[in-house]
């Protein structure tokens, strides 16, 4: 196949970026910015602190009566007015854009106050009661795929929704063969690329003419308009999608918004007024999105030289509480290239799709290439340590040859173009792998911890549309039909004074698209970048109707930017043959430059650009015979190579397939388990770079979510499956001291199935650096199994073996560690009353009430249980909550268990305790224990506070419970003492 | 002593970009709101309202301010600059913004105000920061596109360019 | 994430602000900076009937060198003591632990006074505070007192600050002779809060070491000048007492790790510093 090279004058150069000025001097409008109708109202959402719960009843009546409020929605209203969501599998997983009977992930929407300002809005989310029965739970994915788990979906049968199976060459055969199998689990967390503008809805519904007019920052609205429409149950016209030019990133997660849109429609519908609902970080952080945490199985069928002959994967796949379209895309995007950069022709697949009670998985940049990559690599890096064999010497061994390209990979993938031995030696020659080695050398003679680690990418971009029916089987996929392909559009519009504008179906989220098209339509068109205006909007009434229009899977130089070459080559070969008609010479022999048209060998026969265009508007009559008048061209383009998947089950997943090679040097600090990047080398073959200093953005900014991924990123779950990474204080986006530099190496095999030569660039090192760090910090500490993020004190446990035993005689209380019942501990304390008094005091509703800390009112409403009114807190935190608690077990007066719940606008807990009177000297001694869970935004946001605020109000009860029986007389006589003591009894002040 | 209750809007006067304005809100109106809301200035970005990831960053009285941590009442008399402050009126763009556009500090720019906030107050206190400072400053900021290297690069280089103009 | 409505109050002096205190008490908030304040505010973790702004009195927002220590006013930023000339030279501790203290941004919001108050179990100033033997200057109504740092933080987010009463002053001892200082600190990210941090005071013939991000609120323990093995055994027996707790970016080992081995650090890095 022969490689046309296109070097413009403008394309392939590291142009400054078109969009910035207006980004620079604020002026830039995101959605959040759009203008609102007059009478606007804002919306705020109730969520469920359970992860898994019925729902009794939700009670909106207090709620409807505080100030500005206009509505509230709930899911009854939701299933009046809207059907569910579409989904990929046949499966009776209903889902509606709020809970109907229950709640399924700590976050999911409950309910919807629409009111005349936000601030409204989210005072009268305090007032809606909503009564739950707390279901079992299903979290780890292990656990959830066993039989017998609690169902996340009942009427499904089981947690595994889809199990397929498939085989590639003949791989029983070469792991007969193989001198050795090596084989290591990996379980991927969850993590998000959390952009740092959250979901922005805006949805008028125009009731005369029947249409949702939604404006948001869905960065892919055509991909899951018919999912929408139909829920909406409306035709697709009628749902008017409109995204703004500017949005505060994207990186896949832009794609999941779909459910507050349609709730939105529902809400604008209802109330006849426009709704507007802007997402905020507790709300994106706990119910937006996460990449699905997978567990992998790999398996290496090895030769003792070190030649791979067979890989079996098997992959569990989370996907939360809802599979919602295009889910499970990330298990299936990397299918065509499971085997890597590597030539391995033999290998088995399975995919195991489970839900669990956690949040819906969507579109993270990467797209299930971090997972896979972490797999295989951290798979490759295991071989070569038990063959003995240097990494890098197995890299090579088992790479891709050259020469081979286009090379067909096993499970289906046409891998274009590249050069990965050569991509090596470039890499390893001007980053210096040399000097890096002598530093790992010199470190461990110093007895430091460092190590070296490899990564090798082979990076997909423009995903085959039909990648994600390889899920069906082959006869299902006969019966629906062959799914392949990936339109993509643009439009070039010259006006009766010359002047060019163009339009696209990127919907860029902060890659600088606009400058990138700007430059091709300028090269084809002689005239300047700066001259082009690129309007980047959309809206799906009004553009070119493409199911792939928008901004992931690194489809837009693949895809738009070859559209756009073509749109600008029609007007190109327009202008031409009208300046030839002019110009009486042929059109081939006309050129364009400098906003001029000329005839090649005559250059003194010129026309103005602006004249040409000039003449397609003002005079039709003058143009070329045959002609349409008008200057408007769109360009349409789809690569033959996306077929839909065949019989025997392979798919060339992606058009193009570029090239990562990282490595990297790391040292741990054997005192704090930090791992600092010493230096970082990333080698990128992209095709043809079409602008390098864009190109660079993107490998600089996927590098850096690749250290956050591997060293602090993860959405953390309790055991009860309360979610924990509320806030950017507990997610952890790496800061700029936390990111280095890394050294970027570039070549360029064009590819020869895209125009330009172009390929994807975004997504790699989100592949690459995880698992490129993680294989460093295996060299270092020949630690075999490492999960990310790898956290200090992951690390310092892994390295540092037992701590030094605790001294004898040390009386402090045993420290709290979080278990597998959320937040336990235990202490005693001392009363100086008699057990029967003390024994009164707890079971007496009116005492007991005066006890527990922020008790406003208790109430008998049963034998032995109590509803009680509270407010709890500690420091300056305080929350409203309802308490049901209640006594049972007793045993007069030595000991009673007592087991409670509270819900409030916090969040909600239950737990229960033991409680055990012994009389001593002077008194009562009170022994107690406790284990409860807490879930909800209290949980989201204080992780860090709540064992250290349930000793602080345990503390406050005996406090009490103490000076209510001993009278307070006596506590007022020498309170300093008897605190300090109290206190001391109970392990918090010594 | 000034008091003002919470059902009622009061007003607020201050001087925003050099120009005294006067506006109504009432006491728990974040200054993010107010600034986006009442006085049109979109810049104002917001990402997550608890002071962590710097978006939202102004100029009170010329130091870096949270804005999602403010109230608007408490700019009463005081002087609030945001990213209009920085091009000339004319708008042409500062050799900070000219820097950042260089060495594409930006993608989706949505950090980017309230970090061009930040640094040039940083600039005015520390004329000749090192890498490592310039770092530090930055780690007040998040940015989920750029990797933080064309930040860094543009902040060294205005730093050195004024040192010599 | 919009806070809950309150009243807003903006004393002009001192005696206005706690006879403001005496007439709400627990129902007022003081803010001055409002860092930690109004984050929790718009989490709604918070909610209160009056808030009682500080930040702009004068009478707050001074740094003043005495016979033997440092008053700061409360209302002075953490920027600009951070900022004063004198600070690395009377005191060490403050000049290197106070730029693990937020970001350059919340420095120049942040106060000491409010970071005093507050108490964060975590927070270098509370901290620093207790390792040097400071104290705590509270005002009511009533009357002034000093209340030792030991004294003032009771526990988490706790102090012995009666409703009444505010902080208008911190004081930090200054250097002593001959001492030796160091400030380390294990956080998860630049800026954030620690996950343990520990100062140290050297002396000719004692250590002083203070722990925070461990226990509900700092610690600190004093010895004789120990060695080598002795130290080890003090620090196992000190992280052992604080024991700590698991959330979701540590563990409570990894917080006795980090008192054993920082600690080890800081002290040798006091001494090494002594003058
Ligand atoms: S919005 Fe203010 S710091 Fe994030
Ligand atoms: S440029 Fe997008 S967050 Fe910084």
């Amino acid at each position: 196949m022969k490689h046309e090279v296109h070097v413009g004058k403008h394309v392939g150069r590291p142009m400054e970026r078109v969009e910035d000025a207006q980004l620079l001097a604020g002026q830039a409008l995101f959605c959040g910015d759009m203008p609102e109708r007059d009478g606007t109202l804002q919306a705020a959402i109730l969520r469920s602190p359970h992860a898994h719960a019925e729902i009794l009843s939700i009670d909106t009546s207090e709620a409807l009566l505080q100030p500005g409020v206009e509505a509230i929605l709930t899911g009854k209203e939701i299933k009046e007015d809207s059907d569910p969501f579409l989904i990929v599998l046949r499966q009776p997983m209903d889902q509606w854009s709020l809970a109907t009977d229950r709640v399924r992930f700590v976050g999911e929407a409950v309910a919807v106050v629409v009111a005349k300002d936000r601030y409204l809005a989210e005072d009268a989310l305090d007032y809606i009661k909503v009564v739950y029965k707390p279901l079992p739970i299903a979290l780890h994915p292990l656990e959830a795929a066993k039989d017998g788990a609690p169902l996340v979906h009942p009427a499904v049968g089981s947690n595994v929704v889809s199990t397929r199976h498939f085989s590639y060459g003949e791989p029983d055969k070469a792991f007969a063969e193989a001198d050795r199998v090596v084989e290591l689990t990996i379980d991927y967390p969850r993590n998000s690329q959390t952009p740092l503008e959250g979901y922005v809805v805006l949805a008028d519904y125009r009731r005369e003419e029947q249409v949702y007019d939604v404006q948001s920052n869905f960065q892919g609205p055509f991909t899951v308009h018919p999912v929408m429409s139909k829920a909406l149950r409306v035709k697709g016209p009628q749902l008017r999608m409109r995204s703004p030019a500017f949005s505060g990133g994207g990186f896949g997660v832009k794609q999941a918004m779909f459910p507050y849109v349609v709730l939105m429609c529902i809400a604008s519908r209802r109330v006849g007024r426009p709704v507007k609902w802007v997402e905020d970080r507790l709300e994106h952080l706990t119910a937006a999105i996460a990449a699905p945490n997978r567990i992998i199985r790999g398996q290496a069928a090895v030769m003792n030289d070190g030649k791979v002959i067979g890989f079996r994967f098997e992959q569990l796949d989370d996907y939360g509480a809802y599979l919602r379209p295009p889910m499970p895309g990330p298990l299936y995007r990397q299918h065509g290239i499971m085997t890597g950069g590597y030539d391995v022709k033999h290998m088995t697949i399975t995919n195991r799709l489970v839900m669990t009670n956690k949040t819906p998985s969507g579109m993270v940049r990467g797209f299930g290439g971090p997972q896979i990559y972490y797999a295989i690599e951290r798979l490759m890096q295991t071989v070569a340590v038990e063959l003995g064999m240097d990494h890098l010497d197995l890299i090579r061994k088992n790479l891709i040859p050259a020469g081979s390209f286009p090379y067909r990979a096993a499970a289906g993938a046409l891998i274009d173009s590249g050069d990965y031995q050569m991509a090596l030696e470039i890499a390893t020659r001007d980053g210096k792998l040399d000097e890096l080695k002598g530093r790992r050398e010199k470190a461990r003679a110093e007895g430091r911890l460092y190590g070296i680690g490899y990564a090798v990418v082979v990076e997909p971009a423009q995903s085959n549309m039909g990648y994600l029916s390889t899920i069906n089987t082959v006869e299902e996929r006969h019966k629906a039909g062959p799914k392949g392909g990936n339109v993509a559009y643009c439009t070039v519009n010259v006006d009766a004074l010359g002047g060019v504008s163009l339009t696209a179906d990127s919907l860029p989220q902060g890659q600088g698209h606009a400058t990138v098209l700007s430059q091709i339509v300028a090269d084809e068109l002689g005239i300047e970048p700066h001259d082009i205006v690129c309007n980047m909007e959309r809206d799906t009434q009004r553009d070119p109707w493409s199911i792939a229009t928008g901004n992931y899977s690194s489809r837009f130089s693949s895809a738009t930017a070859p559209a756009a070459r073509l749109a600008a080559r029609k007007i190109r070969a327009k202008m031409a043959k009208i300046a030839a008609h002019f110009l009486k010479v042929s059109p081939d022999k006309i050129d364009f430059s400098e906003g001029k048209i000329f005839a090649i060998e005559d250059p003194q026969k010129t026309l103005r650009f602006s004249r040409v265009a000039g003449t397609a508007h003002w005079s039709p009559g003058e143009l070329p015979p045959d002609m349409e008048p008008g200057m408007c061209e769109i360009g349409v383009w789809s690569a033959p190579e996306l077929e839909p998947p065949n019989d025997a089950d392979q798919i060339n997943t992606s058009l193009t397939y570029g090239f990562v090679f990282d490595y990297c040097g790391v040292e741990i600090d054997r005192d704090t388990g930090e791992v600092n990047i010493d230096r970082y080398v990333t080698m990128h073959d992209s095709g043809k770079l079409l602008n390098p200093l864009l190109a660079d953005g993107q490998v600089y900014g996927g590098f850096a979510w690749g250290v956050g991924a591997a060293l602090r990123e993860e959405f953390v779950y309790g055991e009860d499956g309360s979610f924990l990474s509320g806030t950017f204080a507990d997610y952890l986006c790496p800061t700029a001291c936390e990111v280095p530099e890394p050294l970027i190496l570039h070549m360029e095999s064009p590819s020869p199935f895209t125009p330009l030569g172009a390929k994807g660039i975004a997504e790699g090192n989100v592949m690459s650096t995880p698992v490129c760090i993680a294989n460093a910090v295996a060299d270092a500490t020949g630690i075999r199994d490492l999960r990310l993020p790898l956290t200090p004190a992951k690390v310092a446990a892994l390295i540092q073996g037992q701590e030094p035993a605790r001294p004898k005689g040390n009386q402090a209380t045993p420290p709290m560690e979080l278990s597998d019942r959320g937040i336990r501990g235990q202490g005693t304390a001392f009363v100086a009353a008699a057990p029967e008094l003390v024994w009164q005091t707890l079971v007496d509703p009116d005492q007991l009430a005066r006890v527990i800390p922020g008790c406003h009112k208790m109430e008998l409403v049963g034998p032995g249980s109590y509803r009680a009114e509270m407010s709890l807190g500690v420091g300056i935190v305080r929350g409203r909550f309802e308490a049901r608690v209640s006594l049972t077990d007793l045993n007069p007066p030595k000991s009673a268990v007592i087991s409670g719940s509270l819900e409030g606008p916090l969040g909600s807990s239950s737990g229960s305790g033991n409680v055990r009177l012994v009389a001593v000297e002077g008194g009562t001694r009170i022994s107690y224990d406790y284990g409860f869970d807490i879930s909800g935004k209290v949980a989201a946001v204080g992780g860090r506070m709540l064992d250290g605020a349930a000793r602080v109000l345990m503390s406050q009860f005996f406090q009490r419970l103490g000076s209510l029986t001993e009278g307070p007389g006596k506590i007022s006589a020498a309170p300093p003492s008897w605190w300090q003591r109290l206190l001391k009894l109970l392990g918090i002040a010594r | 002593m000034s008091q003002l209750n919470n059902d009622g809007r009061s007003s607020v006067s201050f001087i925003l970009n050099g120009n005294p304005v006067t506006g109504y809100a009432e006491p728990r109106m974040l200054l993010t709101d107010f600034l986006r809301e009442e006085m049109g200035l979109t810049e104002i970005h917001v990402g997550c309202e608890h002071g962590v990831c710097g978006a939202c960053t102004i100029r009170m009285d010329g130091l870096p301010a949270r804005a999602c941590l403010t109230f608007a009442i408490q700019a009463e008399g005081h002087r609030i600059d945001t990213v209009q402050s920085l091009a000339q009126p004319s708008g042409v763009l500062s050799d900070l913004q000219l820097a950042f556009r260089k060495h594409h500090a930006l993608q989706c720019g949505y950090c980017t105000p309230g970090i061009l906030m930040s640094s040039s107050a940083f600039l005015e206190i520390n004329h000749d920061p090192s890498e490592e400072e310039v770092r530090d400053m930055l780690s007040g900021h998040l940015c989920r596109c750029t990797g933080y290297v064309g930040m860094v690069r543009a902040i060294l280089e205005v730093a050195r360019n004024r040192i010599s103009a | 994430m919009k806070p809950h409505s309150f009243e807003y109050l903006r004393p002009a002096s001192i005696e206005e602000t706690v006879a403001c205190l005496a007439r709400h008490s627990e129902d007022a908030r003081i803010i001055a900076g409002g860092l930690s304040l109004v984050a929790m505010m718009n989490f709604r973790l918070v909610e209160t009937k009056f808030l009682v702004d500080v930040a702009n009195i004068k009478a707050l927002n001074y740094i003043r060198v005495d016979a033997d220590h440092i008053e700061v006013g409360a209302a002075t930023t953490q920027a600009q003591l951070l900022a004063w000339p004198e600070l690395a030279s009377l005191s060490p501790l403050l000049a290197k632990g106070m730029p693990f203290i937020g970001h350059f941004q919340t420095r120049a919001r942040g106060t000491v006074g409010g970071s005093i108050a507050h108490s964060d179990p975590s927070s270098e100033l509370p901290l620093c505070l207790i390792t040097l033997g400071g104290s705590v200057m509270l005002r009511s109504k009533a009357g002034s007192r000093e209340v030792t740092a030991e004294d003032f933080q009771v526990g988490l987010m706790q102090t012995s600050r009666r409703p009444d009463e505010m902080v208008v002053a911190v004081r930090f001892p200054i250097r002593k002779k001959g001492a030796g200082y160091s400030f380390l600190e294990m956080a998860m990210r630049k800026g954030d809060l620690a996950i343990c941090a520990v100062a140290a005071e050297v002396r000719d013939g004692s250590i002083r070491l203070g722990v925070g991000g461990v226990a509900d609120k700092p610690a600190v323990r004093e010895w004789k000048d120990l060695g080598d093995a002795a130290l080890d055994e003090a620090l196992n027996e000190f992280a052992w007492d604080l024991g700590g707790s698991d959330d979701v970016h540590a563990t409570a080992t990894f917080r006795r790790q980090l008192i054993r081995r920082l600690g080890r650090r800081a002290i040798l890095e006091a001494r090494e510093c002594r003058n």
